[in-house]
């Protein structure tokens, strides 16, 4: 069997067969859905990630913090098929190996991504830009003769109510406020159904009744969807987190809920400062 | 049901087709029609030539090479305007459809040549005894109309697949498509290449069985490059307002974003590329019988340049506006190059420097501010 086949079948179930156990508080009741391990990337001589190994399972809310340049963002290139790791493995799910599948591909297999810098199509409306990213056959032929029906229109609806954008929804996107760009990635999102969502810093520039309702929508998601969120607001990430990942220089420091990575030195010392 | 409350994409009411136009845009569409279907043969052909309204020989040519001129700015637009790539060889495409073409009427002069013999003038000239493999089946019009659209088709096909894959894009891309039209230059040149080098063809006879140069076969080839145009216009329409075009637009803008949302953008920009690609050899089909002649200047980098100042003019991502890019730099092109014909190339670059820096939408800009203007 290869190593990485062995190290995902002891990762579903890592107490029966005695293999290693990432750390204190992993549920080995859920499936994983997403696993990293030992994926290491250099730029230029510069190590981006340092063997790093990481489980998401099923359903899961994780939050990743770290200092700037822990390689959180490295992460998410890494897991969207941006950046081959140099060594390492990637899997979502049992069977999708991550570093031989190129970005559509990724996407279209159920991972979504929301940038740090909010990427949306400026010169579409909100609306068509949601119509976009619908989830729907994505090839030339089928998007050359594809027109709007009835469920679809529905679904842009409520996407556009959860989102709150329905009054701008024939505005065009490079019009919108910062705040508002970050919610129609998010809406985006939603439309994509993916399994697994990746929100680089979804809450950066917005204000506090927003992050508010943020919180609410990732809390809502968790469950039906697993979602990996990068944050520097530890007001929101202690709102929403069920589990911390701390990234340090490409590597995961330290893993748990919020009041055990609080408590830990190490974290305090390298990032919290307090 | 909640949806009933949008704003739809497209302006409601109608089948697509009819919503493919504006009202506006159907009306100049419809008095186009009748001015290159109706106006311009009776006032070419019944209106007798004394007369101060009659058409010559020369404007329905200058005009008829001007709307095939006109589709390759379109063409253009579909690519650079809309999907954000700078091609800079587009050239290459009409001159190979121009000579696919050009194979056709070479064979249907028959032996009314210099040297009255079955093969054309210049094969005489270098002592070939028999057609190169390459011209077989080309005194047929549909096997010629077949290469019009599958030689410039099949190599945009082979080239962008390779260039897109590769991830090509912005300079590098424009440069490559410049290479790869100045070296297909140079190997038109050779007299060896079997396509008439540096004289190309010329000196056609017939096309279809009717003698080329005779007012009705101009007005003909004239009224089919018009239609031609209008149809073409139809079609880009159609594929910009689709799905497909917003796609392409979105390429443009924010191509990452488009990948993560799921979607390829290799085989979004093959196929427009691909069918620029086509459309730009049909309209190089269209222009050789209506100039009578096809050479591989037409090749020339400079030339392909010259498609890009078209449609910067013009006004890119509009559609229309290259059509009057196309049409005004070409006029003025005409009346200058007569008038002071060394300071054309002057003329030339002080347009596109003008533009860049005052009419950055071109001209299609200038009469979107007019019309929004109070």
């Amino acid at each position: 069997m290869s190593e990485a086949a062995s190290i995902r079948e002891q990762w579903d179930d890592p107490v029966a067969s005695g293999a290693r156990v990432l750390s204190e508080g992993v549920d080995t009741t859920h499936r994983g859905i997403l696993y990293l391990d030992g994926i290491s990337v250099s730029f230029d001589g510069f190590r981006a990630l340092n063997n790093l190994s990481l489980v998401i399972d099923a359903g899961e809310l994780r939050c990743v913090i770290g200092p700037n340049g822990a390689g959180k963002t490295t992460m998410m290139d890494v897991i969207t098929g941006k950046t081959r790791p140099d060594a390492g493995t990637a899997f979502f799910g049992q069977t999708i190996d991550l570093t031989r599948l190129a970005e559509p591909e990724i996407a279209g297999a159920g991972i979504g991504r929301k940038f740090q810098k909010p990427t949306v199509f400026e010169q579409h409306t909100v609306y068509e830009n949601l119509e976009l990213a619908l989830k729907t056959d994505k090839r030339v032929w089928p998007t050359l003769r594809s027109q709007l029906d009835g469920p679809a229109r529905d679904r842009i609806a409520a996407t556009l109510e959860t989102i709150k954008l329905l009054p701008d929804a024939a505005r065009l996107a490079g019009l919108l406020s910062h705040g508002q760009k970050q919610w129609l990635e998010i809406g985006m999102l939603l439309m994509q159904e993916p399994q697994l969502l990746l929100l680089d810093e979804p809450v950066a520039g917005m204000t506090d009744d927003e992050t508010l309702r943020s919180a609410e929508l990732f809390l809502s998601l968790a469950g039906r969807y697993s979602l990996i969120v990068v944050e520097h607001d530890m007001d929101f990430v202690e709102r929403i987190a069920q589990k911390v990942t701390v990234l340090h220089e490409g590597a995961v420091l330290a893993e748990g809920s919020m009041e055990e990575i609080q408590g830990n030195e190490q974290v305090v010392e390298v990032f919290l400062g307090r | 049901m909640m949806g009933a409350a949008f704003v739809p994409l497209a302006p409601a009411g109608g089948p697509r087709f009819v919503r493919l136009l504006s009202a506006g845009g159907w009306s100049f569409y419809v008095a186009a029609a009748v001015v290159l279907f109706v106006a311009f043969p009776i006032l070419h052909l019944v209106v007798p030539a004394d007369s101060a309204l009659h058409v010559s020989d020369y404007w329905v040519t200058l005009i008829g090479k001007i709307m095939c001129y006109a589709i390759v700015a379109l063409a253009m637009d579909l690519i650079w305007g809309y999907t954000g790539i700078l091609s800079l060889g587009h050239g290459l495409f009409f001159a190979l459809g121009g000579y696919a073409m050009g194979m056709y009427l070479m064979r249907s002069i028959g032996r009314d040549g210099v040297y009255q013999s079955n093969l054309p003038d210049f094969m005489v000239f270098l002592d070939w005894k028999a057609y190169p493999w390459y011209w077989s089946f080309t005194d047929h019009f549909w096997y010629a109309a077949l290469l019009v659209v599958l030689v410039p088709g099949l190599l945009a096909f082979v080239f962008g697949f390779f260039a897109f894959r590769s991830r090509i894009k912005g300079v590098y891309f424009s440069i490559i498509t410049q290479a790869l039209t100045y070296a297909s230059m140079l190997l038109f040149f050779r007299n060896n290449t079997g396509f008439g080098g540096n004289n190309g063809f010329t000196d056609f006879k017939r096309i279809l069985g009717f003698p080329i140069t005779a007012p009705e076969t101009r007005m003909a080839l004239f009224a089919v490059t018009g239609a031609a145009l209008l149809g073409f216009l139809l079609f880009a329409r159609w594929i910009v307002t689709s799905k497909l075009g917003r796609v392409l637009t979105a390429i443009r803008d924010a191509e990452s974003r488009v990948m993560f949302s799921g979607y390829d953008p290799v085989y979004f920009k093959l196929f427009i590329w691909t069918v620029s690609a086509v459309i730009c050899g049909i309209a190089g089909a269209l222009y050789v019988p209506q100039v009578g002649i096809i050479n591989p200047s037409e090749m020339s980098p400079a030339n392909s340049i010259e498609i890009a100042i078209w449609t910067a003019v013009g006004g890119r991502g509009t559609l229309y506006g290259p059509v009057l890019g196309a049409a005004a730099v070409n006029l003025g092109k005409s009346w200058f190059t007569k008038a002071f014909p060394e300071y054309w190339l002057f003329a030339l670059g002080l347009l596109f420097i003008l533009v860049t820096l005052f009419l950055p939408r071109g001209l299609a800009g200038l009469l979107a501010a007019r019309r929004k203007a109070p």
